[in-house]
């Protein structure tokens, strides 16, 4: 029976359908990543292995507009994660370090309110609010709506690393005289540094990728990466846009892996 | 989404109760000003008047929620006639991602549930192989699988050079291709909270049915998937929801036969049709809808806990 018993934890095609899953997540981006290494100025023809179009890409024609947009996504991206990361970071404590209050539940709520607002409807109300009250869109605007829709997910892995550490800690400094900010600053911000660095850096990632809400808030003329390819992609996919792709791909792949890796290091401690 | 998510851990720490509204403020005003009170001012926006070539005049109006629902002809005299145009837009992108919610329902359960019964140290590993690619630019993604699927792409190619088929399939530009692009984006969503579910399944009660002679089969219909429930439908919820607004999909793999909510508000603010009471009305709808599901679901979570 106990033979019996481990084999039924296991069915038959899950196994099969798993890696049928891991090769359609993965399929599109593999197919993207090689083809922007091809040597052609078709799209469908392989006409070989090249660096031709990461050139493009910098020195190209389109250099200097994607040159722009790529600046304006990370210096925004940039921003956007530290001050979100610092707001979710004070939030977590309030929520999670304040004791029972009357406004708790509904702080939470405000703070996952991003996530259940569908972006499309962030988008039209934002643009609708700028307009109202008279702001020029451009770069401050997408700024704007960026760090606020940034802080859930920055609040997200910085309350996980904080409901895992104990109060005692804490209550040990104060109890040999730390001051509150003391306590703060000296003992458990050390203590949530990994969540902390996760927050941020999913942060970064939702502000870089972000184009349904830049795409509404952002003036005429100011470009972010995303809207630059999008722009480029009404037009066809060309091979420079691949090239592009893949190395913002490849930023993304490096920001989670290391996200990961701090945090699963620091749990095994 | 951590909509259903506890606020807090168990423990009630109070280290930094007399600080919690200071350290609070600067989310509140950020939020507040930037999501809460956008979204009211849209609310209002819906019930004005529309000005030509975008903007509002500030007067009352139900007009554009007129628009929405009823036809009054070309003069806006005639009796009301209930109008599908805008209707049938809503219909079809609940049907689009109903559809990608059922394929990413049916990959991902048996991807979530052969995850939670691999061995603890790989588990991890497994789980962070299916998050990586949500991170991922959604832009990217979405035009990946657009050149991936193209007449001339390379599934085409594969399918054509390997002698499966004799001509290339079209699907982009089709309501497959939005449906495929979708469960595409959003698949993670639903693989992740059906293996925390299923992590925390008691393999004893599968042993216990088979003790009783049940098949693995029923065991899988009868006791897994009423234990794992909860993770299913968040899973559904996390896919379905962005699903219904979603823009680049239907935009970059459907043209414009395969419209959709998303596109269809876009056009009231960025392409020529400009009318922004009528876009604001629309996305009030979405907006309804999607309280409405996550309402319902928070109540029956709630039910089930007890």
């Amino acid at each position: 029976m106990a033979m019996k018993s481990y084999d039924l934890r296991q069915y038959p095609s899950f196994k099969a359908i798993t890696i049928f899953c891991l090769f359609i997540l993965y399929a599109p981006l593999l197919v993207v990543t090689v083809y922007s290494f091809n040597d052609s100025v078709s799209i469908t023809n392989w006409e070989g292995v090249s660096l031709r179009w990461y050139a493009e890409v910098f020195t190209g024609a389109e250099s200097e507009k994607f040159k722009i947009a790529a600046r304006n996504s990370f210096v925004i991206a940039l921003i956007a994660a530290s001050a979100s990361t610092v707001m979710a970071t004070f939030a977590a404590t309030a929520i999670l370090r304040g004791g029972r209050f009357k406004l708790r539940t509904a702080s939470f709520g405000l703070i996952s309110l991003p996530l259940m607002v569908p972006e499309i409807v962030t988008a039209v109300a934002t643009l609708i609010f700028f307009n109202a009250i008279g702001v020029d869109r451009g770069l401050i605007t997408i700024l704007l709506a960026h760090i606020a829709f940034c802080i859930p997910f920055a609040y997200l892995p910085i309350s996980a690393r904080m409901q895992g550490i104990e109060a005692t800690y804490e209550q040990a400094a104060m109890d040999l005289y730390a001051t509150r900010a003391k306590a703060f600053t000296r003992v458990l911000l050390p203590l949530m540094m990994p969540g902390i660095i996760s927050g941020w850096l999913l942060a970064f990632i939702v502000s870089l990728d972000d184009f349904i809400i830049t795409n509404f808030v952002k003036g005429a003329g100011v470009e972010t990466l995303p809207t630059a390819i999008f722009g480029s992609v009404k037009q066809g996919i060309k091979p420079n846009i691949m090239a592009i792709s893949t190395m913002l791909l490849g930023v993304s792949v490096v920001m989670v892996t290391l996200s990961w890796l701090i945090s699963r290091r620091d749990n095994n401690k | 989404m951590a909509g259903g998510a506890s606020t807090g851990g168990s423990s009630q720490s109070e280290t930094f109760a007399p600080a919690r509204y200071w350290l609070l403020l600067p989310s509140w005003v950020t939020l507040t000003i930037l999501v809460l009170a956008p979204v009211s001012m849209m609310m209002g926006y819906s019930f004005l008047t529309k000005e030509f070539r975008g903007g509002v005049i500030w007067e009352f109006s139900l007009s554009a929620y007129d628009q929405f629902f009823f036809d009054r002809g070309l003069f806006g005299d005639d009796p009301p006639v209930l109008q599908w145009t805008y209707i049938s837009i809503f219909w079809r992108s609940i049907w689009q991602a109903g559809v990608a919610t059922l394929m990413s329902l049916v990959i991902g359960f048996p991807t979530a549930y052969f995850i939670a019964t691999r061995p603890e140290k790989e588990r991890a590993i497994w789980v962070f192989l299916v998050t990586i690619p949500y991170w991922v630019n959604l832009l990217i993604r979405t035009v990946s699988m657009k050149f991936l699927l193209r007449d001339q792409g390379p599934l085409n190619d594969l399918l054509v050079g390997s002698g499966l088929l004799s001509e290339p399939l079209t699907i982009v530009n089709t309501n497959f291709a939005v449906q495929l692009g979708l469960f595409y984006s959003y698949l993670p969503f639903m693989v992740l909270p059906i293996y925390a579910a299923a992590e925390r399944y008691n393999f004893a009660l599968s042993e216990a049915a088979a003790d009783l002679y049940a098949t693995r089969w029923t065991v899988l219909r009868r006791i897994l998937l009423p234990s794992v429930k909860p993770g299913i439908v968040a899973g559904c919820i996390l896919v379905f929801v962005p699903s219904l607004g979603s823009f680049l999909a239907p935009d970059l793999l459907g043209g414009a036969k395969n419209f959709m909510i998303g596109s269809l508000i876009e056009e009231q603010f960025k392409g020529n049709a400009g009318n922004w009471p009528f876009g604001a009305a629309a996305s009030m709808i979405l907006l309804t809808l999607v309280m409405v599901i996550l309402l319902i679901s928070a109540r029956q979570q709630a039910k089930g806990g007890k």
